[in-house]
C-alpha cells in the first residue's frame, strides 16, 4: 500500500541525512520525498511517500518519532489530505497531431509552458494519479522527456499541532 | 572501558578519541554500545570548521560514519553552542532508552573562549520520553496475568537500565510467575532460585525455552525479541497472548506480534501493576518446570579429570560467591559464563549481545574496574578475543588497575569451530589459532602435543607489561590458580589451556524453533 507520510523535523543539519540514513538501514523503500521550510522558519517539513503494508508503515512512523530531531509524524491514512506534485512533460508535436494535443492538454487543465518547431512542454499539477493518467494519454504521441518532483502534502481543514511528542 | 563502566555503574561512559583515525576506530564500541543501550557520551576531535570538507589531514565525515551507531550525534560549530550540546548529550545518552551520544569538535571550537553558559535544565521539543505507561493498557496486562495459568516472565536489559529488579522479583513471587533472562539480564534476577528459568534462547536453559514455548502469557521486559532469544519467531511461544513493557515504541511488534503493548519505564510499569496483580499459586505449572529443570539441567562431565572450560566458571562462579564483576569476550567462552556463573546482583554480568563484539571484554573489565575500585573484576577471554584488544593492559599497568583476566584457551575460535563441526561436516576452515603453512590444509584432529606451537604466549605476553602470568593445563590446579588470582592485588592472567573441541549445549540451531533444542552432541 502506498502512504503519504508527513514528517516536521527541526531545520538543522544533517537531519535528511538522518532520515535518509534511517530508511536505508531499515530497508525500507522511500518512493518520493520532499522537505522545505514550515511557516516557522526553525522548523522543515518532510513529505515521504513509502509503500509497504501495515508492518512497514509502523515501524517507519515509530522510527522516525525515535530520531531525536524528528518533532512530530504524521500518517494520512485516516485523514482527508491535499497531495500535490508537479510534473514537465515534453511530448513530440506535429502539425497534424497539434490540435488533438493541445485540446487533451486543456481535458487535463496542464499548462503549455514552450512549444518548439516539433514539441510541445506542458506543466501539469496535480495528485500523482492524474499525472499518470495524463502521461499515460499523451504516450502515444511520444514523450522525449519528462521531470516530476516529489508528492507535497498537508492534512484538509484541521491544522497538525506542534505538539509534545512522545518517544524513547 | 566507558561501555563497561557504564554498564556496572548505571552511570554514563565518557570516551575520547582524537580526529579522523580515532573516530573511527571507535566505530565498533559504539555499534556495540548503541545494540545494548548503554548510556556512553564519546567526543572526538575534528579538524577546524573552516577547513571542513576539503579532505584535511586526519578528517572523517564523523557524524556521518557514526549517524547509525549512536542515539544521536552532534557536530559543533560553535563555541557557544559547546556547553549546551554538552549537556543535552548527556540528557539525551541517559534518558529515554538510553544510549551512546557523540560529539564532534572542531580544534577552532575546542581553543575557543567564550562566556560559560551551563543550562540547569535541559528541554527538547522533538524528544520526551514517555514513563508512565498507559492506565489502560496496564490494567489490561494484569487481567490477563491474572487469569493465566503458565505465565512467564521474559527480562531483559531494560529492566537493569531501570533498576526494576526489586519489581520482578516482587511480582513473580507474588503471583508464582517463573522468570528467564537474556544474556543481558544475567544477574537482573536471582539465579537458581525456584522461580528462575536462567537463560533463553540459542544457548539457554532447556526449561526456560520449554517454559516459554508452553506459556500461556508472555510478559516481556525491556526485551526486544532477538532472534537469538526467539528461535524461529513464528514458532515462538504460540500458545501465549504476550504482553511487551518497553521504553521504546520502535521495539514492540517488531519482531513478534505484541497482543499487549505497554510503552513506559519497566519499573514504574510494574509498580502500578504490583498493586492489582493477585496472588497466586500456581503449583501445576511451577511442577512442570522443576520437572523439566530435573531432566535436563545444564551439565557437562563432572567427573572425569579433563580441564573443560565450564568448570573453570562454576569454580570462579563458588570462589567469588557471585559477587564479582564478570566482563566476557564473545565466543563459546562468553555462553558458558551466562550460563555457569551465578552472579547474583544486576550490574555484575557485562558482554556484549546484540553487536557481539569480539574485543569488548577486556576493556569494558578495565572500565568496570575504573567505576568500581573496590570490587573484584574478572574477565573471562576466549584466547581469540582477548587478542583483539589486550594491548589496553598498558591502560590497566599505568593506571593500577588489577583486573583478573582468565582466558579459556581453546586453541580454536570455539564457537567458528563448533558450527564447523555440527553444520559443516567438520570441515575446520580458519578457526584452528594454531594453525600453520605446514599444518594439514583439512586437519580436523586437534591435540595440545601434535599441533605448533601456540601463539601469543600468553604468560610471556602478560610479564612484557608487567603483570602476572600462569599458565593452567591441568584441572587440579585450577582452583589453586584461581585463588591466586583472586588475592592478588595486580593485573593476572590466567592461561588456562582448557579442552580444545568442547561444545556449548544446550543449542538451538540457527532457524530452529526453541521446540528443537538439542540438549547433548548425538541427541
Ligand atoms: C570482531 C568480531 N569478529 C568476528 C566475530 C565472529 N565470532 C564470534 S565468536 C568467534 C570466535 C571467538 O573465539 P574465542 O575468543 O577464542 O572464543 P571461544 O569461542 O573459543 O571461547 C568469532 C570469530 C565476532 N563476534 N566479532
Ligand atoms: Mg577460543
Amino acid at each position: 500500500m502506498r502512504h503519504t507520510v508527513s514528517v516536521l523535523v527541526e531545520n538543522k543539519f544533517g537531519v535528511l541525512a538522518r532520515i535518509s540514513t534511517l530508511f536505508a538501514a531499515r530497508g525500507f523503500n522511500i518512493d518520493s520525498l520532499s522537505v522545505s521550510e514550515t511557516e516557522e522558519p526553525a522548523i522543515s517539513r518532510m513529505t515521504i511517500v513509502v509503500k509497504g503494508g501495515a508492518y512497514i508503515l509502523e515501524q517507519v512512523t515509530k522510527q522516525l518519532n525515535k530520531l531525536v530531531d524528528v518533532i512530530k509524524v504524521t500518517d494520512f491514512k485516516d485523514t482527508e489530505y491535499v497531495e500535490r506534485s508537479l510534473a514537465l512533460i515534453k511530448i513530440n508535436m506535429t502539425k497534424s497531431t497539434q490540435n488533438e494535443l493541445i485540446k487533451l492538454i486543456g481535458i487535463f487543465r496542464a499548462r503549455i509552458e514552450d512549444i518548439s518547431q516539433n514539441s510541445v512542454t506542458v506543466e501539469m499539477t496535480g495528485n500523482e494519479n492524474k499525472i499518470n493518467a495524463f502521461v499515460k494519454t499523451v504516450m502515444p504521441y511520444g514523450i522525449k522527456e519528462t521531470c516530476r518532483t516529489s508528492v507535497v502534502a498537508l492534512g484538509r481543514g484541521h491544522t497538525i499541532k506542534i505538539k509534545e511528542k512522545r518517544n524513547g | 572501558m566507558a561501555d563497561g563502566y557504564a554498564r556496572s555503574t548505571g552511570k554514563p561512559g565518557v570516551c575520547i578519541a582524537t580526529s579522523g583515525p580515532g573516530a573511527t576506530n571507535i566505530v565498533t564500541g559504539l555499534a556495540a554500545a548503541y545494540m545494548d543501550s548503554v548510556p556512553m557520551v564519546a567526543i572526538t576531535g575534528q579538524v577546524a570548521t573552516n577547513v571542513i570538507g576539503q579532505d584535511a589531514f586526519q578528517e572523517a565525515d564523523t557524524t556521518g560514519i557514526t549517524r547509525p551507531v549512536t542515539k544521536h550525534n552532534f557536530l559543533v560549530k560553535d563555541v557557544k553552542d559547546l556547553a549546551r550540546t554538552i549537556k543535552e548529550a548527556f540528557y539525551i545518552a541517559t534518558t529515554g532508552r538510553p544510549g551512546p551520544v557523540l560529539v564532534d569538535i572542531p580544534i577552532d571550537v575546542q581553543r575557543g573562549i567564550c562566556e560559560f553558559i551551563y543550562p540547569e535544565k535541559i528541554e527538547i521539543r522533538s524528544y520526551k520520553p514517555t514513563y508512565e505507561g498507559h492506565s489502560g493498557q496496564i490494567k489490561k496486562a494484569v487481567d490477563i496475568i491474572n487469569n493465566s495459568e503458565r505465565p512467564v516472565f521474559y527480562i531483559g536489559a531494560g529492566v537493569i537500565a531501570s533498576n526494576a529488579e526489586k519489581e520482578i522479583i516482587e511480582i513473580s513471587k507474588k503471583a508464582d510467575i517463573p522468570v528467564t533472562n537474556t544474556l543481558l539480564a544475567v544477574g537482573a534476577y536471582p539465579p537458581d532460585t525456584n522461580l528462575s528459568l536462567g537463560m533463553l534462547g540459542m544457548h539457554g536453559t532447556f526449561c526456560a525455552n520449554k517454559a516459554v514455548q508452553a506459556a500461556d502469557v508472555i510478559i516481556a521486559v525491556g526485551a526486544r525479541f532477538d532472534d537469538r532469544c526467539t528461535g524461529k519467531v513464528c514458532d515462538f511461544a504460540k500458545k501465549a497472548e504476550i504482553i511487551h513493557i518497553d521504553i521504546d515504541p520502535t521495539a514492540i511488534s517488531k519482531v513478534v506480534d505484541v497482543d499487549i503493548p505497554v510503552v513506559g519505564d519497566a519499573k514504574t510499569v510494574l509498580k502500578e501493576m504490583s498493586a492489582t496483580i493477585e496472588k497466586k499459586e500456581r503449583k501445576d505449572w511451577i511442577k512442570t518446570i522443576d520437572g523439566w529443570k530435573a531432566e535436563h539441567p545444564l551439565s557437562y562431565d563432572r567427573n572425569d579429570d579433563k580441564l573443560h572450560p565450564q568448570y573453570v566458571i562454576e569454580k570462579i562462579s563458588e570462589l567469588t560467591k557471585g559477587e564479582a564483576i564478570i566482563a566476557t569476550e564473545v565466543g563459546q567462552h562468553q555462553m558458558w559464563s551466562a550460563q555457569y556463573y551465578k552472579a547474583k546482583y544486576p550490574r555484575l554480568f557485562l558482554s556484549s549481545g546484540g553487536l557481539g563484539a569480539m574485543g569488548f571484554g577486556y576493556p569494558a573489565g578495565i572500565g568496570a574496574k575504573f567505576g568500581n575500585p573496590d570490587k573484584e573484576v574478572i574477565v573471562i577471554a576466549g584466547d581469540g578475543s582477548f587478542q583483539m584488544n589486550m594491548q589496553e593492559m598498558a591502560v590497566a599497568i599505568l593506571n593500577d588497575i588489577d583486573v583478573k583476566v582468565a582466558i579459556l584457551n581453546n586453541q580454536y575460535l570455539g564457537n567458528v569451530r563448533q558450527w564447523q563441526e555440527m553444520f559443516y561436516g567438520k570441515r575446520y576452515s580458519h578457526s584452528c589459532l594454531a594453525k600453520r603453512k605446514k599444518c594439514p590444509k583439512w586437519c580436523n584432529t586437534p591435540s595440545r602435543d601434535k599441533c605448533p606451537v601456540y601463539v601469543p604466549d600468553f604468560v610471556k605476553w602478560a610479564e612484557s607489561y608487567g603483570a602476572l602470568g600462569i599458565r593452567v593445563t591441568d584441572k587440579k590446579d585450577v582452583v589453586p590458580a584461581l585463588k591466586k588470582m583472586l588475592e592478588a592485588k595486580a593485573s593476572i592472567v590466567l592461561d588456562i589451556w582448557v579442552e580444545i573441541e568442547e561444545n556449548i549445549f544446550p543449542m538451538v540451531p540457527v532457524g530452529a524453533s526453541l521446540d528443537d533444542i538439542i540438549t547433548r552432541m548425538n541427541g
